[in-house]
């Protein structure tokens, strides 16, 4: 199992390398190399799906520096993340593989060569098994997305995007390091085995939790280490901002996980309330901007922001419970979370897949242009709809079982001891509800605005989406339905997850139940069924088609829509982004920094627009990095580019040194 | 679980709501038409409406996509399937276990997507401006609804509407006040989400002031007459609900056939005062400006909110 999945890690690596030999074949990459990509994945998927009822295997490669060799390990966590990497990266390659067609050879076979060095590092991020592969793989992630998110390299903002997300990567993955060596605590090795072993005090665990919460959170795009993502999600082609937004930041949640409940292991519930609350602020802050943006990428990018929160959320309140001694509400937490995890890598690829398919064709990527779609990209519309639908947590979706999931945990809340957390517990659960109907309204907006209603800009000839894009949009859109409609399945997989690494799972309640019903803890507590959900929904909505026929006579009859009398009616006059995001800028009016441009009466030509910034920048980023220009400008008197004063500070060092060691 | 008598309960009581919903808005509508001192309009009005709008041409604007048409029979079949949800005459129901009270919310949220893309698909002023006061109210009122159901969720330790509707029928009488602050919210919520003033007025004409009725501007005929039924069940459904939690006496447990009868009388008492009562709302309150509307619906979710916390610190 181990070598396979290891194979098809380095069927990506080979895959790349191939891209980049032929130069000046490009329809090999285009016809071969990315559906090939998309086969590996699918064995990948394969693999872990499979893993995760298996007990764990390792093994050792002989690479590496000398007497550091590389560890790997397959275990039912390292499965699930790989089942996540590799089925969505499927649907992603597959579509690539249209999206990429008119790219230039050069370029095409350089983009290969990144994506799939990136997949690739993102495979041995989850096998890793020691810090020290780990990192390597880790930074060769970010090293590649940072390339691929710079492919546009020549705009300036592309250029800067990716610097402030290569600057946020290496930040985290200073935190991460630190937080290894912590872990190791000055014996034994590096591997992932001997920092299990390692006994730490309760200060250096609390040190080792806010190290790797604050490096995998900067990855995952956490308050306040958010910044760089709703700035370099948008700057990457759209495969790749999938790939970002679905799969890269999940590493994070992998890594989280990995060292809080595996390396780490007793978790305690004062962790718990941190995630809980950074949690429950990415999770609102997320989807409040996301409302405010006009752009359908960077929307998009904020939503990631939200559900890395929902995610968290889940996580913390399994922290809690595992810290208080309830390890089955713990376990469901955990669930919860890694459900939510992989939901959101499905229904995100989509929808960014789904957003470079409108920018594919029509150029356009600000939603206060679009309109109509649904008329000239139907079957675009069809699979932006199911995610649209899917992200806004409806029955009988997969956004809504991982977010009731969560709901289910926080329900449990009455097991715990202390009353502050009893009672708070519930209040997370509200955050959770109302960034869950934001979201819905987000995306009535984005959907209404740019598919449905009339064209806001006259555009060339629209194309739908091409075959292979139709596919990949078709493999994800079909994810969001599975993984909606028999969750159960996926809930034991979980458990087994759960389970190896916690020791514990859910109830026996629990996990008796069949494969149509959801049952977190007992079936007199909770369940759910989407597919009875389903069919009633439909059985009624069919029968009530079939009688409406008998009592009606079925003329119908085509006009314009209601004027109002007043006939000029214009595509202008309907509802933009900004329009409909305006009950949020007032309702919420405080937490943002706008700047708003307004029409004068006498205005011939009106045009409204607003600009909505993150206070996070003028609270944090740019009081840092007036402080980093501050120290270096001092530091910079050192340099005066005079050899002999050079010298001088040789010398004075040397005399130091021997005073000091000798 | 799954026996005969059981489905054949549950078909009678989805489709008693659902036939019987619009009976219910007529009786809102006389007791208004009476407190108003109006001649009050026959009880069966609702259903002469729905019988013409049947029987009428459909007329579609020519700027739609088929979301628009297919969006009136989503919203009637969300609606149905939450009329066999909710506990109304019995707790036994083979569909129950199939949504919980989270679910339901969705089943909610889904309807109000489904009707706001709709009223988007027009491409007209109106249809965005009713879309997005529409999805204010509904994020507003959502987190609100939710709450309330966690309070009632927290005190049966079940988030089955038939399991809360047991629990809370056989407690005993005395005044929980958690409940009380969660009616308060749930009441809010119910006039919010079924578009009654003071949120919205139902019977208005003009556009510019119009929530729920903006969104529907554009539709006729057969598809406008599932839209109105399916309001009438989502309010019979709202207030059904509200019976589960605050007032659950009077319905049957298990499959007792022999107290069905007593509980549809119990029931037709309990929607009665009801409608007189959400009448009497109506006619005492003015409807509100929009951005009143958020503070509004804010104070029942904070009121929900303050209910579930009530529970904890009283309990606890």
């Amino acid at each position: 199992m181990l070598a396979g999945s290891l194979a098809a890690a380095l069927a990506w690596l080979a895959i790349g390398l191939a891209g980049l030999i032929p130069a000046g074949n490009a329809a090999l990459a285009r016809r071969v190399l990315f559906p090939l990509g998309a086969a590996a994945g699918l064995v990948l998927a394969g693999i872990g799906a499979q893993a995760a009822w298996l007990p764990p295997s390792t093994m050792v490669l002989p690479l590496g520096l000398p007497d550091l060799p590389f560890h790997l390990r397959l275990d039912p966590l390292a499965g699930f993340f790989l089942l996540l990497l590799g089925s969505v990266s499927a649907g992603i390659s597959v579509y690539a593989n249209g999206y990429f067609g008119a790219e230039t050879p050069g370029r095409l076979g350089l983009i290969c060569l990144q994506y799939h060095v990136f997949l690739a590092a993102m495979a041995l991020v989850i096998l890793a098994d020691d810090a020290y592969l780990f990192m390597v793989a880790w930074e060769t992630m970010a090293l590649a997305s940072y390339f691929l998110v710079t492919t546009d390299h020549r705009v300036p903002e592309v250029r800067s995007a990716g610097f402030l997300y290569l600057l946020m990567a290496h930040i985290g993955a200073i935190a991460i390091l630190l937080c290894f060596g912590v872990l190791h605590g000055g014996q034994g090795d590096y591997s992932f085995a001997a920092l299990r072993e390692a006994d730490l005090t309760p200060f250096w665990a609390n040190v080792a939790f806010l190290l790797a919460f604050i490096g995998f959170g900067a990855k995952a795009g956490m308050i306040p280490l958010h910044a760089w993502l709703p700035e370099a999600h948008p700057a990457a082609p759209s495969p790749v901002s999938a790939l970002m937004s679905g799969v890269m930041i999940k590493t994070a949640i992998y890594g989280m996980v990995r060292v809080l409940y595996d390396l780490i292991g007793a978790v305690r519930w004062e962790w718990g309330l941190v995630v809980l609350l950074v949690g429950a602020g990415t999770t609102l802050f997320g989807v409040l901007f996301a409302l405010m943006q006009h752009d359908l990428k960077r929307l998009l990018a904020y939503h990631s922001v939200e559900n890395i929160g929902i995610i968290l959320l889940g996580l913390g309140m399994s922290m809690v419970f595992f810290g208080f001694g309830h390890p089955a509400a713990g376990a469901l937490g955990l669930i919860a979370a890694l459900y939510h995890t992989l939901n959101h890598a499905v229904f995100k690829g989509l929808l960014f897949l789904g957003a470079g398919s409108i920018l594919h064709s029509t150029g356009l990527k600000d939603l206060n242009h679009m309109g109509g779609l649904a008329r000239t990209m139907p079957a675009t519309a069809f699979h932006f709809l199911v995610g649209a639908l899917a992200i806004s947590a409806l029955p009988p979706l997969n956004g809504f079982v991982s977010e009731w999931l969560t709901f289910q945990t926080a329900l449990q809340a009455p097991l715990l001891e202390n009353g502050v957390l009893r009672s708070l517990l519930p209040l997370f659960a509200a955050t959770l509800a109302l960034a869950g109907a934001l979201t819905a309204m987000c995306f009535v907006k984005v959907y209404g605005v740019a598919f449905l209603g009339q064209p806001r800009v006259k555009t060339g000839p629209i194309h739908d989406a091409g075959l292979s894009e139709r596919l990949g949009l078709a493999w994800l859109a079909a994810g969001c339905f599975v993984l909606g409609l028999f969750p159960a399945a996926m809930l034991h997989t979980l458990n087994q997850v759960g389970v190896s690494i916690t020791g514990h799972g859910l109830s026996a309640d629990a996990l008796e139940s069949s494969w149509l019903w959801l049952v977190p803890t007992h079936p007199a507590q909770a369940s759910y069924s989407p597919i009875v959900f389903l069919l009633v929904v439909l059985a009624v909505v069919l029968l009530t088609i079939r009688l409406v026929r008998v009592f009606y006579h079925g003329r119908v009859r085509r006009a314009d829509p209601w004027d109002c009398g007043f006939p000029e009616q214009t595509s202008r006059m309907q509802d933009t982004a900004d329009a409909f995001g305006q009950p949020i800028a007032v309702v919420f009016g405080p937490l943002y920094l706008m700047k708003r441009h307004l029409p004068g009466p006498e205005d011939g030509t009106p045009k409204y627009s607003i600009k909505v910034e993150d206070r996070h920048w003028g609270w944090i980023y740019l009081p840092v990095a007036q402080l980093a220009e501050l120290v270096s400008a001092k530091v910079g008197l050192l340099q005066r580019g005079r050899i002999s004063t050079y010298l001088l500070y040789s010398f004075l060092t040397l005399i130091a040194l021997l005073v000091f060691v000798r | 679980m799954s026996q005969f008598p059981g489905i054949a309960l549950q078909l009678l009581q989805s489709l008693l709501v659902v036939l019987a919903a619009p009976l219910v808005l007529g009786w809102v509508n006389i007791c208004r038409a009476w407190l108003q001192s109006r001649s009050a309009p026959s009880v069966l009005l609702p259903y002469y409406t729905l019988a013409k709008l049947f029987h009428k041409d459909a007329v579609i604007a020519n700027t739609t996509s088929p979301m628009f048409r297919v969006t009136p029979y989503v919203l009637f079949g969300c609606m149905a399937l939450a009329a066999g949800i909710v506990p109304v005459l019995a707790t036994d129901l083979p569909f129950a276990p199939a949504a919980d009270i989270i679910a339901l919310v969705g089943l909610f949220a889904t309807a109000r997507v489904f009707a706001a893309l709709a009223a988007m698909d027009t491409g007209t002023s109106f249809g965005g401006l009713g879309a997005r006061r529409e999805m204010l109210v509904g994020f507003l009122a959502e987190p609100a609804i939710l709450m309330t159901l966690f309070t009632a969720a927290f005190i049966s330790g079940s988030t089955q509407l038939t399991t809360i509707a047991e629990t809370l029928a056989h407690r005993e009488f005395a005044i929980y006040p958690s409940l009380a602050f969660a009616a308060v919210a749930f009441l809010i919520v119910l006039l919010a989400e079924n578009a009654r003033i003071p949120v919205d007025n139902p019977t208005t004409h003009l556009e510019l002031t119009m929530l729920h009725e903006a969104q529907i501007l554009e539709y006729s005929a057969r598809h406008l007459a599932l839209i109105e039924w399916a309001s009438a069940i989502k309010l019979v459904a709202y207030m059904t609900i509200g019976f589960a939690l605050f007032v659950p006496w009077g319905i049957a447990e298990g499959d007792d056939w022999g107290a069905i009868p007593a509980a549809l009388a119990v029931l037709a008492v309990k929607l009665a005062v009801a409608g007189a009562g959400l009448a009497f709302i109506e006619t005492l309150l003015a409807k509100m400006r929009i951005f009143l509307v958020a503070e509004f619906l804010s104070t029942a979710f904070l009121l929900a909110v303050l209910g579930m916390l009530t529970h904890f610190l009283v309990r606890g």
